[in-house]
């Protein structure tokens, strides 16, 4: 009887997560699977097949298109780490108090507009006839304009300001439960402050750095505004290239087998960094 | 018998006398429903109205998405129309006997409904041309007439398109050949196709981006920083308002003419209130505001007589009657033909 209730009890409790996670999410991608597996063969007329996943392997555009959008996710991922981790360091160790508050309160502050209008800043900032280069003229550091915006640089600036914080989070976050006095013990025992970063705090820390690149790499790899407006002519984005099957060619079927294969190929490649750093999703979501 | 048939149609008519005041939701461009046409709208005939800004592509999409529901008037261009009508179903067919077909240009009416007819019914009525060409600074590059001439040395770095099929068909057109005569003719048009795209890839280290909204390119055209594009009239227009030098330019293959028209999706629920609106924006007072608001003209009889003299100036600058005369519209694109361009857009967007 009782068993019962609290069976009751647990269905309910699970059902706003299940009818979140069924309807939201797992019927739309089997939705865009069967999608993806129509190949169109005439007006009205479709037949069952994986043509369209061929055509992303036999279109040299599509598969170059998709390592660019992954590398330039990597590479954005370890330069928001790099910069990210001696921010998170400084917040969660060297400030008490109100300053730290207030340091946190910065990180977070440009995420209080929308990303459009964070992108269209940099856009002011960027342009041949923007702050910066107005800056440097005024400067007579150069002697005409200079370009900045429209190129794959610009992209990655838009991309690491924009996922700033969902490294910085996790990173204070571990690093503030890192106990102040091991830290202290490693300079009493006569290391060096290198030998501290590596014996000690990276491998205490390493949990929030995996589970904050794992953020920032998706958030990249599926960013489709900031390479848009950032990027210039040969600036191809994987995102980019779904929308425009999807709207302006009317090719569904295609488009949802990029969106597929974007979804498998990135979580491989999750999947391969976990390995590297010998991490568990388990273990990094937990902390 | 009869209380069989009787029964539901008086249900029927009690239901849309219910129905009197309907909410329309129109799905159009920006600055084709002005505030004041929807209030003085509203004020007349009860009716609501919700506005939801797009263009082509995104129109068709999201009609593609619900089957022709969640809207009851769309605005999409003529040439596009009997394609995805045919490929998708997302359209019904107009009844011409509730439009007023006094309010329109007899010759325009006539060549939309010719255009958007797909088996023996009319799909659309016109509502408001334009063209595409160039938009170019005068004063900084004097002798871009033509869309090739955008690939000219001299403005290295300092010229912008869209990549979209526009860019294509110009393109086409100024290189000597017709791709609208193509259209019906899968191979001569991927002929026509693989010489624009040599161009444009040749064309490629000219163009400093390629834009892709209006505001984008008006940003570039203000700032200096390109000083020709292609781009519609409108976009020229405005941007002789805050600078002189800077205009629209028909090229001297002829600029691209497109219609939008008015259509009905497959699933809209309030046709009363669709033709109520169809047949008060061809008022031609209405026309007029309507004109003023989106910088085009309408396929309004005497729509342009309200219109001010400035935007009519304007429009004279850049069109003699040669070049009205010269201006290419779209026909209807064939179902299947934007796979061959995407694939060349593609190409010339990976082209180093």
């Amino acid at each position: 009887m009782s068993s019962d209730r609290s069976k009751l009890a647990f269905w309910l409790l699970m059902a706003p997560l299940l009818i979140w996670l069924v309807t939201l999410i797992i019927l739309p991608h089997v939705g865009m699977f069967l999608v993806s597996l129509r190949e169109k063969v005439g007006v009205r007329e479709y037949e069952t097949s994986f043509a369209n996943y061929a055509v992303f392997f036999n279109e040299p555009l599509y598969w170059n298109t998709f390592a660019r959008t992954a590398y330039m996710s990597i590479a954005s991922t370890v330069l928001t780490l790099l910069i990210g981790f001696p921010i998170a360091y400084y917040i969660a160790k060297l400030t008490r108090g109100r300053t730290k508050t207030t340091l946190f309160l910065m990180c977070l502050i440009p995420f209080w507009v929308s990303e459009l209008v964070r992108t269209f800043g940099w856009m002011i900032l960027l342009r041949e006839t923007g702050v910066i280069s107005n800056v440097l003229q005024y400067l007579g550091l150069i002697g005409g304009p200079v370009e900045m915006l429209y190129n794959d640089a610009a992209i990655m600036t838009g991309l690491v300001y924009t996922s700033m914080l969902f490294m910085v989070v996790p990173l204070i976050t571990t690093l503030d439960s890192l106990d102040d006095s091991l830290i202290e013990a490693g300079y009493d025992l006569g290391a060096s402050g290198f030998s501290i970063l590596r014996e000690i705090v990276i491998p205490h820390a390493m949990p929030g750095i995996v589970s904050g690149c794992i953020v920032v790499f998706m958030l990249s790899l599926g960013n489709y505004l900031t390479p848009i407006l950032l990027g210039g002519k040969d600036s191809l984005w994987f995102t980019g290239l779904i929308y425009s099957q999807f709207i302006t060619r009317f090719n569904w079927e295609l488009g949802s087998a990029f969106g597929f294969l974007l979804l498998g190929l990135s979580s491989l490649i999750v999947f391969v960094g976990l390995k590297l750093s010998r991490q568990s999703l388990g273990k990094t979501m937990a902390q | 018998m009869t209380t069989r048939f009787v029964l539901p149609t008086v249900a029927f008519m009690a239901l849309t006398s219910a129905a009197q005041a309907e909410t329309l939701r129109l799905l159009t461009w920006g600055g084709y429903a002005p505030e004041d046409v929807i209030a003085l709208f509203e004020a007349e005939t009860g009716h609501t109205v919700e506005v939801t800004k797009s263009n082509n592509e995104e129109m068709i999409a999201k009609l593609r998405a619900t089957n022709g529901g969640g809207f009851d008037l769309a605005q999409p261009s003529q040439d596009r129309i009997a394609g995805p009508q045919a490929e998708f179903g997302i359209y019904k067919p107009l009844d011409m006997s509730k439009i007023d077909a006094s309010l329109f240009i007899p010759s325009m009416l006539a060549a939309t409904a010719g255009n958007t007819t797909v088996d023996g019914e009319v799909y659309a009525v016109p509502h408001i041309w334009g063209t595409s060409g160039l938009v170019v600074n005068t004063a900084e590059a004097g002798d871009v007439k033509d869309y090739t001439d955008l690939c000219s040395a001299t403005y290295a770095g300092k010229v912008s398109y869209r990549l979209k099929r526009p860019t294509l068909i110009g393109f086409a057109f100024s290189m000597g050949l017709d791709p609208f005569a193509a259209y019906g003719d899968e191979a001569a048009y991927k002929e026509i196709l693989d010489q624009v795209e040599a161009k444009l890839v040749e064309c490629k280290p000219n163009v400093k981006t390629y834009w892709d909204g209006g505001d984008e390119l008006k940003n570039l055209i203000r700032s200096g920083e390109i000083v020709a594009a292609m781009a519609w009239d409108t976009g020229g227009w405005q941007l002789n308002d805050d600078n002189k030098d800077i205009t629209f330019v028909a090229p001297t293959s002829g600029a691209l003419g497109w219609i939008d028209t008015f259509v009905l999706p497959a699933r809209g629920r309030a046709d009363d209130a669709a033709y109520a609106w169809i047949n008060f924006v061809s008022k031609p007072e209405i026309a007029a505001m309507i004109t003023t608001s989106a910088g085009n003209f309408t396929a309004s009889k005497g729509g342009d007589a309200g219109v001010d003299d400035a935007l009519k100036a304007k429009y004279q600058a850049s069109f003699s009657q040669e070049a009205i005369d010269n201006i290419k519209w779209y026909p209807t694109v064939p179902a299947g033909l934007e796979a061959l361009e995407g694939a060349a857009l593609d190409r010339i967007n990976a082209a180093k």
